[in-house]
């Protein structure tokens, strides 16, 4: 992929608003991959969550969007904990939640309807209540 | 041993207690034993008076200030009965603790908070799980003096999760890549604690709910380290651990054939056992994978 850089693009307002929502500096990241490496569930991810912020900082705000990473990700803190450069990438992971999920269009990861009956009798709402604040705007 | 029990008499402690709605439904074999042990070893459990959700996550979005509302609103509550709040369940537990650290420390959002919440809060409410209520102000030995049954030999594989633990700085709990506060635990009830690599991982949290697929992929993971390690049984503190772990072996066995499955007991039902506490009252049904038949193969029941 040919990608362009430039002083824009590296400031752009996607980024700036995931930094403003996570009160996170993307820049602090040296990509060295720790978070990734650590991360649980990275083996379901499209793009590590090193890579989310890399390609954040480099404009890819629609390939970013598209991605399920921070749709994977549990909020285990498992990265945070171990950053060298003590960025905490779970809030990284919220703010690109909440980019979308607080656009107007409301278009929600999770739908109520959709779950079976059955499921809903089988899981305690300590799941449920935490998978709605996670995927619903 | 006569005398530890009366010195934990006399001491009379009494200690505010969050439930969580999950204790009070899928996870009563968590909160019946946790309340049942805590008869048996001298400490009252008040329940907190008209307690709400804690909402099960602590915002990660800075400007999420409402989310902080309904675990602060139960602080400031729990400031007017008394001192020291504890919960059974990891999550509340650092939901809880998080939102009392930032009512603590950031002055404007505790402000904004308290506007809202119409109420004068300060964050001097101290917050501790339950095993650190055993630990520190029951005592791992004195616990070892009121012991009914012998557990010895058992294999256990404590598994932390991630909320006690997590973030390190603010849950002030134990070490965050070798914690050793649960291995203590199981030592003082006569378990062997079963030492693996996968104690601090997660179990996928509410990825069961949003990619179930995934959290089994998890707690396989987690389950089949423990396995390996000579675990006879997995033991975890919160219901969301204890849900993936054990009701999602379902889902586990038709994926992977040759699992065996593996019996995972709430830290409170296995204390109850120790404590000589009567079977029926630490609710076995409740755990997916049935817990008592390696209890009876121990000879405990
Ligand atoms: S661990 Fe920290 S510094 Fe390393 S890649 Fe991840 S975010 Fe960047
Ligand atoms: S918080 Fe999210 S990104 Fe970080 S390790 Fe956990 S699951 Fe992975
Ligand atoms: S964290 Fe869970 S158990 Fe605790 S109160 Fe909230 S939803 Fe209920
Ligand atoms: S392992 Fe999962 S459920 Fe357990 S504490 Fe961690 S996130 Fe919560």
């Amino acid at each position: 992929m040919k990608i362009e850089i430039s002083r824009g693009k590296v400031h752009n307002a996607f980024a700036q608003k995931v930094e403003e929502i996570s009160g996170q500096n993307l820049f602090a990241c040296y990509q060295c991959g720790n978070c990734t490496a650590g991360c649980p569930v990275s083996f379901a991810m499209d793009l590590g969550p090193h890579q989310v912020i890399r390609y954040s900082l480099l404009g890819l705000e629609e390939e970013v969007l598209e991605c399920n990473t921070f749709w994977m990700c549990a909020s285990c803190l498992q990265c945070t904990s171990r950053c060298p450069k003590g960025l905490d990438i779970a809030r990284i992971m919220e703010a690109i939640r909440l980019v979308i999920l607080r656009r107007k269009e409301r278009l929600d990861r999770l739908e109520v309807a959709e779950l079976s009956d059955e499921f809903l009798e089988r899981i305690p709402q300590i799941a449920l209540i935490s998978g709605f604040r996670k995927f619903t705007s | 041993m006569d005398r530890d029990r009366s010195s934990l008499r006399e001491r009379h402690m009494e200690f505010l207690y969050f439930p969580g709605c999950t204790l009070n439904t899928k996870a009563q074999n968590l909160d019946e034993a946790g309340r049942g042990c805590a008869k048996v070893l001298g400490f009252e459990l008040k329940e907190l008076s008209n307690w709400t959700c804690c909402g099960a996550t602590f915002p990660l979005a800075k400007d999420d200030i409402m989310a902080l509302a309904p675990p602060a609103r139960l602080l400031a509550r729990a400031k007017e009965e008394g001192s020291t709040l504890t919960t059974l369940c990891s999550v509340c537990f650092n939901v809880i603790k998080r939102t009392n650290q930032l009512i603590k420390g950031d002055e404007e959002k505790r402000e904004k908070i308290n506007t809202f919440i119409e109420m004068n809060y300060q964050g001097d409410v101290q917050v501790l799980h339950y095993l650190e209520i055993l630990k520190r102000e029951v005592g791992f030995d004195t616990m070892k003096g009121a012991l009914k049954r012998n557990l010895q030999g058992m294999k256990v594989a404590p598994f932390y999760g991630c909320m006690l633990l997590r973030p390190f700085e603010e849950m002030e709990f134990d070490d965050k890549e070798a914690p050793k506060i649960f291995e203590e635990f199981l030592d003082a009830i006569n378990c062997e604690p079963v030492d693996f690599p996968y104690k601090i991982e997660c179990c996928g949290a509410f990825q069961s709910v949003g990619a179930p697929e995934v959290a089994v992929e998890c707690a396989y993971a987690i389950l089949n380290s423990a396995l390996r390690n000579g675990a006879e049984a997995v033991t975890t503190t919160c219901p969301l651990c204890q849900f993936n772990i054990d009701n999602m072996q379902r889902e586990i066995h038709q994926r992977y054939n040759g699992f065996p499955g593996i019996p995972i007991i709430y830290f409170t039902q296995l204390l109850g056992v120790a404590l000589g506490l009567p079977v029926e009252t630490l609710e076995f049904h409740r755990n997916d994978v049935d817990p008592r038949p390696l209890l009876k193969k121990k000879g405990l029941l």
